[in-house]
């Protein structure tokens, strides 16, 4: 045995396994991050460049026309509006969708965990097994539903139907945020008379703004991003972004301006690409606290 | 007297249960309740409305008949297969270097995972640039001398699920990757410095021991992002709308065009209880498993 000094040995700056190492993590990176170059350049270019150049080749002359006509002039079949309706809808959908959903959730966590009572487990149960249920299977009977409350074609229904498939994964990570509070706190707050919504709005809410921030994330952006809940209850007049945007790219009609295009694409991007680089360590504990089925 | 036990027994906790009503309908009348109205109803030969015309498997007999279905079902399956596969083992190799003590580690994850922030829709409509057999990666190698190159695989019949699997891979990963990295995070220190006096090398202490030990994170990884492979169809819509003819189809996109295109109800929840079965073949196991293991705790 050679007789070697104990402690982690002092790293090398640049021995040949740590180059490979990073040499793999740029190549994967270089190839995660191109399509979002590739975007950016082409909605910087003139189709005149796009025809000459190719795909990966920076813009010789930058122009911002796409992102203008994109925003405030494309368009989606009969209407040229661009897509500044369809963000706007956007705007109006999620921001009562993302409130509307996080209190029923937050108050189901707090239900579950601190006023249980018979059968709420098999509920919750139900609601995460449902959260596996292809769309598909629940849409036509919701068609029915929100025909029959007389919202079908709304932004109500929309938050409606955002509401009940947002709720699984946020009332378990609500149930979860809750369970871990020691338990003395509702004891305490039950000692000194405080009932449900007491409790709930005095001792719950102000201790858990980490999770109602993580469920905010969640939500916009999930929210954000939908498109089939979009098209199909919305109704034509309040079609959100992403409806907007496939109208807009997938139009037979006209010749292809893959510039507006590729801005209008980036417009649509932009709100969960921000909110995702602003809050990551957030973002990513969305993605944790959703994947441990409690 | 037992009336009056029964009374206070409900009002027992009535804020609660008031409180918690949105979920217990939400399970009962939408989760439940809807599916089985799908299930009883694609039984039926409902047209554009609802009818209770009952004609027993007739639906699912044209539905197997059908060539488009069983391209659907093909391609999910590809799709599906690719997917899974490529998503876990390049999600688990990223994990597994970014644990390696990388400098810059947070800008490496936050690379790999923007995608997985973005609509289908946006991922769709990036890659159908990107595969533009005019103007895309093919014309760009061509451009360099290589006239012969092709990479057409969104307008070809038989490549196109293929183009639409490499988008949705490059969407799903990050995902795969945060998960794997949380549960090589949670691998005790002291197997690692166990394994390093031992002299075994690092790979094989995957191999042999962190792979074996995170099977629970790789189980739940698979289930998640399969059930999310049932769902797949914003994607299609935007990278080629089911095309070319109906050779990128998949069966969520089939549900909806026998929906609210052709309004055959009838074919359509058929079609949709074919969907609900697989995920409930996937899913039961697990369900029995995750409940079963926290039953034995």
């Amino acid at each position: 045995m050679k007789n070697e000094p104990k402690g982690p040995r002092p790293r090398k700056a640049f021995s040949p396994g740590r180059i490979m190492l990073y040499s793999i993590l740029v190549v994967a990176a270089i190839y995660y991050a191109l399509p979002l170059y590739i975007m950016i350049v082409t909605s910087l270019k003139g189709m005149p460049e796009i025809r000459m150049g190719n795909i990966f080749a920076p813009p010789v002359e930058v122009t911002f026309a796409p992102w203008v006509k994109a925003w405030d002039s494309a368009c989606t079949g009969l209407y040229c509006e661009g897509l500044k309706v369809g963000f706007w809808n956007s705007v109006k959908i999620t921001v009562p969708s993302v409130i509307v959903s996080i209190a029923v959730a937050s108050v189901n966590g707090y239900a579950l965990v601190n006023w249980k009572f018979k059968g709420s487990e098999f509920f919750f149960a139900v609601l995460i097994f449902g959260s596996f249920i292809p769309y598909q299977v629940m849409l036509y009977p919701l068609v029915i539903i929100t025909r029959e409350l007389g919202i079908f074609g709304s932004l109500w229904a929309v938050i409606f139907v955002h509401t009940i498939f947002g709720m699984p994964l946020l009332t378990l990570i609500f149930r979860n945020y809750f369970a871990a509070l020691p338990e003395e706190l509702f004891k305490a707050a039950r000692v000194d008379g405080a009932g449900f919504w007491g409790i709930y709005w005095k001792v719950l809410v102000p201790m858990a703004t980490p999770i109602f921030v993580v469920a905010v994330i969640l939500q916009v952006t999930g929210i954000w991003n939908d498109f089939l809940f979009g098209i199909v209850f919305a109704g034509q007049p309040n079609f959100p972004m992403t409806v907007q945007l496939n109208n807009i790219v997938n139009t037979t009609q006209g010749i292809k301006e893959y510039n507006v295009n590729m801005a209008a694409t980036m417009l649509t991007a932009m709100v969960p690409l921000v909110i995702y680089f602003v809050s990551g360590r957030f973002f990513v504990r969305g993605i944790a606290a959703g994947a441990v089925k409690g | 007297m037992s009336a009056g036990r029964a009374q206070a027994f409900w009002l027992r906790n009535l804020t609660a249960k008031i409180a918690a009503i949105p979920m217990i309908l939400t399970s009962l009348v939408i989760f439940i309740g809807c599916s089985i109205w799908t299930v009883v109803y694609s039984f039926t030969s409902s047209r554009s409305l609802p009818v209770t015309d009952f004609v027993g498997f007739r639906q699912y007999e044209r539905l197997f008949g059908a060539h488009r279905w069983s391209l659907a079902v093909e391609n999910i399956a590809i799709y599906g297969v690719l997917t899974l596969v490529f998503a876990l083992t390049v999600g688990f190799i990223l994990a597994a270097l970014l644990d390696q003590k990388i400098r810059f580690e947070s800008i490496f994850r936050t690379i790999f995972l923007y995608p997985y922030a973005m609509s289908f829709i946006v991922t769709g409509v990036v890659w159908q640039w990107m595969f533009n057999p005019g103007l895309g990666i093919q014309h760009f190698v061509r451009q360099l001398g290589f006239e012969n190159f092709t990479f057409d695989l969104i307008s070809n019949r038989n490549t196109v699920i293929y183009a639409i699997a490499i988008a949705g891979i490059w969407q799903i990963t990050g995902f795969a990757m945060v998960l794997m990295l949380a549960g090589l995070r949670a691998v005790d220190d002291q197997i690692w410095k166990a394994s390093r006096v031992d002299g075994i090398p690092a790979w094989k202490t995957y191999v042999m021991i962190i792979i074996p030990m995170m099977r629970g994170v790789f189980v739940t990884s698979l289930v998640i992002i399969a059930a999310g492979i049932v769902k797949l169809y914003d994607l299609v819509v935007a990278m080629t709308n089911g095309g070319p003819g109906f050779a990128s189809d998949v069966p969520a996109m089939y549900v909806y065009n026998w929906l609210f295109e052709r309004a055959n109800l009838g074919h359509a929840m058929a079609a949709s209880t074919m969907m609900l079965l697989t995920v409930l073949i996937i899913m039961v196991p697990w369900f029995y498993m995750e409940y079963g293991r926290k039953n034995k705790n």
